[in-house]
């Protein structure tokens, strides 16, 4: 669409953003590490001290890829669920995509005591986990979207969501109360959010299932921005509506979905990383957003990431907190500031 | 030209149009057989609930017609694909759109979606076209404004340059003169006349505006309760069709003006 090269300049400086928040990342943690060490030590050279090298490509360098797949995936999610719906307030966690979710992983951490026995060590592996939580928010996603291919009101379709989610809400409480406190503990603290358990060979997973997903939304770009006009629009154009909300469903199942599985229900991000990308970039073209997106939630993430690390002390705060401590305030403030919604 | 020979774009026969549900079917309208001809200006008048909307979302296949057929270029509707009927016929509807925060030159590039590669890039061809129909609904000015920023007028012929990109040898227009003033009503309506002079291209539209279609249309297809007749204006007119629109408590059809006027 017009003149794609004004927004050429702004890509750039957001890759160097990117590129520098990913350095910084890398370099803070627990441990004070010196920035030469961390640079030699991703190019593969000798350190100061070896256990820096470990530090740096077994934890913080996986961590900090995970930080860039999970922010711009749930950006992208949150930006095709915006579309489809017709919706500002739609994001994957409105739409019961972490809902469902957490009701995987409460079946298996904390269902375990029902289905009891050698069963339970079997369930309780981080694969189970994490297909768990997949197959929950699919099943989740799939049963809004079938109600929501009944009603066709876009408000109906968003209470539905919400009620699918206090179903799942209820049934988890429902479990904790028989589960013991250990596996409640297990369960809050998949709840908190975390970036940094991923080894390679689940980063590896993770990645793939990611780069699925994120092809296909970009094979939906063209369905999204002719879906601005309206559904009815869509389909005088030659949409095939059926087929295209599929697979913009099936993009941020595969997305929404394997980030809340490796990573937890990380809030925020797919609401907002939308709307600060559409106040900074003006624009409802979809050929811009994707791709702004996808720097957005990579940047933001990893800020959060960052903060959540507490730099140079032993704590590490719930990721799920900070996004939305650092990201709300920005939202509001840009809105604040242009008083006008792009959307 | 003699009429009789020229292509005929849109043909209806026998159509029944209205809702089918379980158990029953309501007939809005029947015997519905209307042939529209290339470059013609046609108007679809009748009054509230007589079942304009329900015609013209059947023959734009958004439902399904209870009996009778629908030939576009004189291929039935149903044998059409989806990307296929993109392609010769295109639509103005009464919905708003969901985002207007498009500039003007994008939402009338959406026009050009059904003859885009997969990701929606512009050919040369393409921005041709669509400069052509920025050109000829005069809003070449308008090119980069968003469309929260246009008044209902302009925005209504953002949407025919819209569908003008669409290159299509049928466009449907759905009560396009609503929300207007008198002024951008007559405005619209004659753009739409010189529209289909210009392009070519075949445009119905429906209207409560009678008696600017009288005024401007090649044809009408008027709906009053009991049959559907379309024919010229003055044809029309002068076989008293207008009296049948309304009922006769209120108003009265004065043949010499062409307009409704309030019985006294």
């Amino acid at each position: 669409m017009p003149n794609s090269n004004t927004y050429k300049f702004s890509f750039l400086v957001l890759f160097l953003v990117l590129v520098i928040c990913f350095f910084t990342n890398i370099s803070l943690g627990s441990i004070y590490i010196p920035f030469k060490d961390v640079f030699n030590s991703l190019i593969g050279s000798a350190t100061q001290q070896e256990t820096w090298q470990h530090i740096i490509q077994n934890y913080r360098l996986p961590k900090a890829i995970t930080a860039i797949l999970v922010g711009s995936g749930l950006g992208i999610s949150g930006l095709l669920m915006q579309t489809l719906f017709r919706n500002p307030l739609a994001g994957p966690f409105v739409l019961g995509i972490s809902s469902g979710a957490s009701l995987g992983v409460a079946l298996i951490i904390l269902g375990s005591s029902v289905f009891g026995g050698v069963f339970a060590t079997f369930l309780i592996s981080k694969w189970s986990i994490v297909i768990a939580a997949s197959l929950g928010s699919f099943l989740v996603l799939l049963a809004v979207l079938l109600v929501s291919i009944k009603v066709r009101d876009t408000m109906a379709i968003l209470i539905i969501g919400l009620m699918f989610a206090s179903i799942t809400a209820a049934i988890v409480s429902v479990l904790s109360y028989f589960g013991s406190a250990q596996q409640l503990q297990q369960y809050i603290f998949w709840g908190f959010g975390s970036l940094g358990n991923l080894s390679w060979d689940e980063l590896l997973i993770f990645s793939i299932i990611y780069c699925l997903g994120i092809l296909i939304s970009l094979a939906s770009v063209k369905s999204l921005n002719t879906l601005l006009l309206g559904e009815n629009y869509a389909k005088s154009l030659g949409l095939n509506i059926n087929r295209s909300r599929l697979a913009i469903i099936v993009s941020t199942s595969l997305l929404a979905g394997t980030i809340t599985a490796f990573t937890g229900p990380i809030a925020f991000i797919g609401l907002a990383i939308p709307h600060l990308t559409r106040q900074v970039f003006n624009t409802s073209n979809h050929k811009i957003l994707v791709p702004a997106v996808f720097l957005f939630g990579a940047i933001v993430m990893l800020i959060c990431d960052s903060i959540a690390q507490v730099p140079n002390s032993d704590y590490t705060l719930p990721i799920n907190a900070i996004t939305s401590l650092v990201g709300a305030p920005v939202v509001i403030w840009l809105l604040v500031r242009k008083r006008k919604m792009v959307f | 030209m003699d009429k009789k020979n020229q292509h005929i774009i849109l043909k209806t026969k026998d159509l029944s149009v209205g809702y089918k549900s379980k158990k029953a079917q309501t007939i809005v309208a029947s015997n519905i057989n209307i042939e529209l001809h290339r470059g013609e200006l046609v108007g679809l008048v009748g009054g509230n609930g007589i079942g304009k909307s329900t015609l013209l979302r059947t023959i734009t296949n958004v439902q399904e017609a209870l009996s009778g057929d629908i030939f576009i270029n004189e291929k039935p509707i149903k044998k059409y694909p989806a990307l296929d009927l993109a392609k010769v016929l295109s639509l103005v509807l009464t919905e708003q759109m969901m985002s207007k925060n498009l500039s003007v030159f994008e939402l009338v590039a959406l026009g050009r979606q059904p003859y885009t590669n997969w990701v929606g890039n512009l050919s040369e061809n393409d921005i041709t076209i669509i400069n052509k129909a920025l050109y000829q609904t005069n809003i070449v000015d308008l090119k980069q404004k968003r469309c929260f920023e246009l008044s209902d007028g302009q925005l209504q012929k953002v949407m025919i340059a819209r569908a003008l990109a669409q290159d299509t040898d049928l466009i449907i227009l759905d009560e396009p003169t609503t929300h207007l003033d008198m002024y951008h009503k007559a405005y619209i309506l004659k753009l739409l006349q010189k529209l289909a002079k210009e392009t070519n291209k075949t445009i119905l539209f429906s209207s409560h505006e009678i008696d600017l279609a009288i005024q401007l249309c090649d044809s009408l297809i008027v709906m009053s309760k009991n049959k559907v007749v379309s024919d010229s204006p003055c044809n029309l007119i002068s076989n008293g069709t207008f009296e049948t629109l309304f009922p006769k408590d209120l108003i009265a059809f004065d043949e010499k003006t062409g307009s409704f006027r309030v019985k006294k």
